[in-house]
This record gives structure tokens, sequence and C-alpha cells, in this order.
């Protein structure tokens, strides 16, 4: 948790102190040993990353040259993590950022934080490396105030350089340390800079990666080059779960010029070649000539929200409030009276798909050494997954984290990484690349699970919701591979694989948000995980994208009922300050909107996971039923991250989502016949295009004295819901079903 | 049945052995060692590999080296001037941060350059067909669209 003022405790870290009553909070009076204007605030507990690796040096170097090295167990995935962590480590060392280099995720070198995931990145590895800058300033002060025989209280620290405050005498970092490291661990109390000093935090700050690209600069795994490098393409089956018959490995070598090795593991195929353009040559004649039998065909006969609810399920009650049996005595089975309404919705399975194909770089060296160049988000778990896959020790794993084409969550990097790994084995020496084309990305990446939501809920006489009963069915969200290797694609097709064993227990990541946050007495949420047709993990908001939807749908549906204003309904509902000015901001941000004929509003909110960031989005859309087509025009999203490290790299990230998540909710599904996915190119599977790409607006409401919240997620489910919901105020049609196609609203009532 | 063939690429004459059905994506980064164009789909849906044919903006995923041989080819690090400079429209993309993993830069700066030159004011509207091609799943087109506007003013005056 990271510090906040003393004068100024947040209501949550009130609400702690209040529970544990015993809380020591460690107030510094004055401004301390290094003379920093405003007030300065000591952090009382350290961030989970930090808490694991505490050693400062594990998180910060300083350089002969004067500069300093940051470390982050994240990596780069277009959130600007890189500027971020500068920033902060910028700031508690008052130096430029020019002065600040980052090295990002790499095995052996930075700490291990897992995954690069659940909009977490600000929250542990930023924070982590607040607190490591800022012992290491304390740290370089004391040192200073020794060689100096002065008092740490008459020094200060600026640019590298520590003086006197009389300003006759100075001593660089790199006096001072002597090519040593700062050493020892990062200790409670920890005094950190004031918020009102601040020079870099807080300020949209560019990113110096964007001009690399621009110039064209080799920024991405797809962009590395060694020499010796060989390429690679792999061959897939062609049906979901098809086996090898047949390759003629013998007549491809030659026919395929520059093919130097064929790779068959049972019915994992790769061909490595010279040139690039030979593996690709390779992998057509595969795609001709090899045979493969059909595995069990996937479900087609039942409609996918009607399968869903029909399978094998594990329930789970994640949420049991109040005294639901009133409910179920007058709701259960009968007809939905004034006072009641239910819904279903559906979400279904959605793709990441990057616009570059997954890729990776490995080597597999004299020393019987593997090293990796991965897009992954997790270099330590891929390391550890690879190690039981290959069967070889961790230690001899060395997996470098570069970015690649955006994620949005678990695409098809490890699965690539695996395949790269399994090619370099075979072909030991020599730099292997290998790209995935088009296809595999398209038919084989992991996708997000399809969902149903059922809601039931019930009003009073005042049009308050008293009861509110929520049924989920979806699989899983999550199989970051996480050291088992059997979830990893090429598992499944080696001459031994291994499969998945399901997870018998429920991950909370299907019902994230699930929960409202509205003040709701009585309330149930029931689970139900299913075991999907399809290879499903982590896509950008996990379960809260169709879980807000449906809830935020569902709360208009409620408005209309009690006649009232969506916004003064959602407003009336909640207790949360921050939640009910995110969505005060929005209609601040279209008072002056006008709407034309044809055209509607519409609003969703949430708190990403309850806990993060609080996001309001209003769409507004152009529907036309006669031309069949439905528009997004506007949309606007006011968002409460708490502290603001970057104000243009959230600006960023919301725009970016709110794009996403239209493309989402107005376009998207992953098709599937008996034998294969149908999705397998952008024909086949539509996104957003220039032409349809809504203006967005993004409003911060930036709150200093508040921990940092994640936020590169918090804009997805409210965007649907604003969509759905604006589509309804235009031409009066509710579409319950993603996605939210012209072609659905003939076969809609008007309501 | 390789074969030898000259190309322009950004100012130079280069001369590669390759067979003549190579896509010129495939030569320009594997052969030329250049890293602006990308590969997205190589199906010329996606415009991540696309590269300026004289004026042009078109796609090179799919297109055979044989065929481009009497053209000017012009990849994203063509356009950066000899002194280090950078093009109004990739200052303007840096200005406007218009970029999140940044993959797709490449079609839509590419994209930009060929539309300003025969429309230097272009609208909302032309900017949008002009870039119908180029794909961005991270979002950044509101960003990209204000970054060739602004482009197009800084280039006028
Ligand atoms: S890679 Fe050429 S258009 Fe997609
Ligand atoms: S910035 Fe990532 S695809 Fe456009």
């Amino acid at each position: 948790m990271a510090a906040q003022y003393p004068s100024q405790l947040s209501h949550s870290r009130r609400d702690f102190i209040k529970s544990v009553g015993c809380l020591t909070i460690a107030f510094v009076l004055g401004s301390g040993a290094d003379v920093l204007a405003g007030e300065s605030v000591v952090a009382d507990e350290l961030p989970e990353s930090l808490a694991k690796n505490p050693r400062i040096n594990a998180w910060l170097e300083v350089l002969a040259n004067g500069r300093v090295r940051v470390l982050t167990g994240k990596t780069e995935i277009g959130q600007g993590i890189r500027t971020a962590v500068a920033q902060i480590a910028a700031e508690e060392l008052n130096m430029s950022m020019e002065r600040v280099e980052v090295v990002l995720a790499e095995t052996g070198r930075t700490p291990d934080e897992r995954y690069t995931s659940g909009s977490a990145s600000i929250e542990t590895s930023g924070m982590s490396i607040r607190y490591a800058a800022a012992a290491a300033r304390q740290q370089l002060l004391g040192l200073a105030a020794r060689q100096l025989r002065v008092k740490a209280s008459q020094l200060r620290l600026a640019d590298g350089m520590i003086r006197t405050t009389d300003g006759k005498r100075q001593l660089s970092f790199t006096q001072l340390l002597k090519g040593k490291q700062l050493q020892g661990e990062v200790k409670l109390p920890v005094q950190l800079k004031a918020k009102s000093e601040y020079q870099h935090v807080g300020k949209p700050v560019r990113r110096d990666d964007i001009e690399r690209m621009v110039r064209a600069e080799p920024v991405y795994v797809q962009d590395l080059r060694f020499p010796g490098m060989v390429h690679a393409r792999v061959l897939r089956p062609t049906s979901y779960w098809g086996k090898l018959a047949k390759l003629d490995t013998a007549e491809m070598q030659r026919q395929i010029p520059g093919l130097l090795k064929t790779v068959v593991d049972g019915s994992f195929v790769g061909f490595i070649a010279e040139k690039e353009c030979q593996a690709k040559g390779a992998q057509d004649y595969g795609i001709q000539h090899a045979q493969w039998t059909n595995g069990p065909a996937l479900p087609t006969k039942q409609a996918l929200p009607e399968l869903l609810t029909t399978l094998p399920a594990i329930t789970k009650r994640a949420v049991n409030k109040g005294d639901m049996s009133s409910f179920d005595a007058t709701t259960a089975g009968s007809a939905p009276t004034d006072a009641s309404l239910s819904a279903r919705y559906f979400k279904p399975y959605l793709m990441h798909a990057s616009v570059g194909p997954s890729c990776a770089v490995a080597l597999f060296d004299q020393e019987d050494s593997l090293h990796i160049w991965t897009h992954s988000q997790g270099v330590y778990p891929l390391r550890n997954t690879l190690a039981a896959l290959l069967k070889m020790p961790p230690e001899r794993i060395h997996v470098k984290a570069v970015p690649g084409s955006g994620c949005y969550g678990h695409n098809g990097a490890d699965d690539v990484a695996a395949d790269a790994a399994l090619l370099a084995r075979a072909y030991p020496g020599r730099h292997v690349r290998l790209q995935w084309s088009r296809d595999d990305e398209h038919a084989w990446e992991p996708y997000g699970s399809a969902m149903l939501m059922q809601l039931d809920a019930r009003l009073d006489s005042e049009g308050s919701i008293t009861h509110w009963q929520n049924n989920i069915w979806s699989d899983t969200h999550s199989t970051r591979p996480g050291g088992k290797p059997e979830s990893l694609l090429a598992a499944r097709l080696l001459a031994q694989p291994a499969l998945p064993t399901p997870a018998t227990e429920v991950s909370s990541a299907i019902y994230r948000n699930g929960e409202p946050l509205y003040a709701i007495p009585n309330q149930r949420l029931d689970t139900h995980y299913v075991q999907g047709p399809l290879r499903v993990s982590a896509l950008r908001g996990l379960g809260a994208f169709g879980n807000v939807f449906a809830l935020e749908s569902f709360m208009d549906e409620l408005a209309l009922q009690a006649k009232q204003d969506p916004w003064e309904f959602r407003l009336r509902h909640l207790t949360d300050k921050r939640a009910k000015a995110v969505i005060q901001r929005t209609r601040e941000m279209i008072k002056n909107e006008k709407l034309a004929p044809g055209e509607g509003f519409g609003l969703g909110f949430a708190q990403y996971k309850n806990q993060a960031a609080y996001c309001a989005v209003v769409a507004k859309v152009h529907v036309a039923e006669e031309m069949g087509t439905i528009r997004a025009l506007h949309l606007w999203a006011a968002i409460d991250a708490g502290e603001t490290i970057n104000p243009d790299g959230l600006k960023n990230q919301t725009e970016g989502g709110m794009i996403q998540a239209s493309s989402w909710t107005l376009k998207e599904e992953v098709l599937f016949n008996e034998q294969h996915i149908t999705s397998r190119q952008w024909e086949t599977y539509p996104i957003f295009r220039f032409d349809e790409v809504p203006a967005v607006t993004v409003s911060i409401i930036d709150r200093p004295t508040e921990k940092p919240l994640g936020a590169g997620e918090a804009a997805q489910g409210p965007t649907a819901a604003a969509l759905a919901n604006a589509v309804f105020q235009a031409c009066g049609k509710r579409i319950r079903s993603l996605p939210i196609r012209p072609e659905k609203l003939v076969q809609i009532k008007e309501s | 049945m390789e074969a030898e063939f000259t190309l322009h690429v950004n100012g130079q004459a280069r001369t590669v052995r390759v067979d003549p059905a190579t896509p010129l994506l495939y030569v320009l980064r594997d052969d030329l060692g250049l890293n602006g164009p990308k590969f997205g789909c190589g199906l010329q849906q996606c415009g991540s590999c696309m590269v300026l044919l004289d004026t042009i903006a078109w796609p090179s995923c799919q297109l055979p080296v044989a065929n481009v041989q009497n053209a000017a080819i012009t990849t994203l690090e063509g356009l950066t001037r000899p002194d280090g400079s950078l093009h109004p429209v990739q200052q303007a993309f840096v200005d406007e941060q218009a970029a999140q993993c940044g993959y797709c830069l490449n079609g839509m700066v590419m994209s930009a350059v060929a539309l300003l030159t025969v429309h230097p004011k272009p609208d909302d509207q032309t900017i949008r067909n002009a870039l119908f091609r180029v794909l961005c799943r991270c979002g950044v087109h509101s960003r990209a669209l204000a970054a060739i506007k602004k482009a197009a003013d800084s280039m006028k005056s």
C-alpha cells in the first residue's frame, strides 16, 4: 500500500486503521534529513513486490557515469511502464529523467514480479521502485554525511550530486559509492518525497520509445537480429483436435530451398530455414501436403449461450448478503411482477487479436543453456514452465522480455516462446526466430471466455433495489502457464501430450465485478464454472467485461422500470463518493451535447475489480435500422485512478480501452464449426477500422493523496454497457447478446 | 530460381538475390535489414507492412519483388531526413504521443505521408478513408487523427 499524507489519511486507510485497531504509523516530524521543502511522507508498509525482494540494489543501481538504472520485473506492453517507473525513480532521487534508464523483466537480472497483468504494474512495481529509490536517497545522504563530516540535514541531493546547503562542498554518487552498489534492504520507515514537491510524477511526461518507433529502430522482438539467426514457422492441425497422419519430410527437404530442418514431435511440426520467406514456403508446402486426422468435433448443435448452461458446472456462491428468502418465495418460477425484473445477457468468445502475430527468438547454446527473447507477460513463470516442458533445470534457462505487438492479456506469446524453444533445442547453436502466421494467431490463441449472465432483481415502491441475484456461467479466465507446461499449446501436440487438468475451484476472475458496487441490502451471486469447448485465458478485464456489460445494462433496465433517470438511479444506489464523482463528471462532460434523431446516450460505470480505478463511460450512438447500421459516435470517460503518475499515459490507456471495447461490443465474436475456428483472419474476425472508430474524450479525476490504482482495464466493461444503453435510448431496443450488431435489431420488439 | 534484382529503396540502389516471387516485405526486412515495414497478416488486410511506391502507400506483404524494380520504394526509415530530423508526420506522432504498442505506427505514418501529398489539408473523413486499411488494436486512432491534422498544418506553414 502506498504512503498517505499523515494529515489526509484516505478513506480506505482510515477503515484499515479502524479495523486493525492498533496499527502504528511512524510519523516523521519536520522535513527530516534530506531537507525537502514540503511535508514528506513516511511509508508504513512495503509494497508486495518489494517485501518479497527488499534489497535496494535489486531495484536500483547507481552507474559509474552518475546515471541510475531502474530494474522492473514488469514488461512494456504499450502501457508506458518504462516511462512511469523512470518518472517515479527520478522523482525520489531528484534527478532529470534523462539520467534514468530502465531494465525490463529478465530472469536473473530483474526482480521476479510474475506477470505484467491485472493493471497492477504501478501499484506493485512502481511503488516498489518508489520505496527503493527513497531508501537509496536516505542511504546516499547518510554516506555523504559521514564522508563530509556534516549532519545529513545540512545536505541536499539533486541530479546525481550531494551538496552541502552552503554550496561549498559536493560529492557525486560515483565518488560516494566508489564503484560499489548500494547495500542493504529497504527498511521501514521509508521517508518519501513530499508530493507537493513533485517535478515528474503527475506530469504528462512523454514516452521516449515512441520516437524510437517512428524512427523504425529495432524496438520489437520481431526486429531482433542475431548473427547466424535462422527463421522458423510452425504447421498446425487442420482441425482443433486434429493429429498428424502424414508429412513427407524427405520430399520437403528436396522441394523447399533453404530448408534446414523439419522438426516433428507427434503433431507438433516446425520448419527451420535460412531465410524467413523460405520458412514460410515450407509452411505453405506443409499446409498443402500434410495429412491430418480429425479429432473430436467441436459442439455446434446448440447455440453457445444454451450450451454454457447445459455443460456440467462447478458452482460457487460468491456473495450471499442479507436475506433472500422472500425473494426466493415470490420470484422463483413466477412471472415478473411490476416490481421485479429478470434478464439474461451473453458475451461470446473474444480474441486478443494482436496486430502483430506472436513471435519469439530462442537459442540453445553450446553450454546446453536456453535463451529466450519473448513478449510474454511473465519471464519467470515462463522460465519455470519451459523448464518443466523441456525437463531442464530452470537455472539453465534465461528469459528476456522484449516488447511485441500489444497483447491485452495472455495471447500467443507464451505459446510461441515454447514452440521456439522446442525448435531451438532441435537445432542448437543458432538463434531461431519463430514468427507465427496470422492464421496461427487467430485460430490458436487462448480466447477470452464466453459468458452468460442471468440477473434478477426486485425494486421497492420507492424504486430502490432491495434484492439482487446474479448467476454467471463461464469458463475460467486465466490459464497462464505459471510453471504448468500443459497449458502451452505445444504440449497438447507433442508425441507425449500433456493436457491441462481443469481447475476444480472456481476462479474469482469469473465473477470479477459480478457484485455491483451499489448498496443493495439482499444479494446473491452464484458462479457456475464450466469447461467450454475452446482454449481460453486472460483477456483485458477478464470476467469484468461480461459482468459489467450485464449488470450495467440491467441497471438501466431497472431505472426504466423505476421510471428514473439512469444517472440519478445509479447515484442514489451508491455510497462511495469517488464512484459518484466519476458518474457526475460524465454528466458534466456531455452537458452541451445534443441528440439528433436516431441518436442516444448511454451510461456505464464500474470500479474495476471493485478495488482498482473508478470509471464511468458515456456513449453516443446513431442507430439507423432501415440502413442496418449502428455507429458509435463519441465516448466520454471520467476516470479516477487515485494518484496519477502520468496523466497522458492514463488518458491514452483509457481512450484505447474505450475504442477496443467498442470494437468488442459492436463487432466481435469468435466463431467455429465442428472442425475448427472459422474466425481466421481480419475478414472473418473483423475489428474496428478507422471509419468506425468513435471520437473519445477522457477526463481524469486526480487524487494525488490517494494510492495509485490500476487503470488499464477500467474502461472495458463500462464501455460495453454504455453502448448497449445508448442503442436502447436511440431506438428503444434492448440487445442483451454481444456483439450488438444491427441484424439483431430486427429480431427484437421495441419495449 | 533465385535471380538478382536491383531495387530503389530510400534513395539507394540495392541489389538482392532472391526468388522473384518473394514478397517485397521479406526482402526489406530479411535481406535489407529494415525494421519499418512489419509483418501483420501477409494478406493485405492490416497495413502493418505499408511502404511507399513512388508516392502511393501500398502493403508490401504480397507484392512480388520482381514487380517493383521500377518504383522508388520508401520505408519508414526513409522518411527521416539525412540530418536525423524527423518528417513532419513522424514528428506529429511523437508530439501527440500517438502510440501504445506502436506496432501499427508504420502503416499509419506511411499512409498519412501518402495522403498528405495528394490532400495537403485533409478533413477527418478523408483521413479515416486514407487509413482504412491500417488496423490498430490498441485504439490510438483518435491520437493518430490529431497527429495527421497537426502534420498537415505544420507542412503548410
Ligand atoms: S502484413 Fe501486409 S497488410 Fe497485413
Ligand atoms: S498502437 Fe498498438 S496496434 Fe496501434
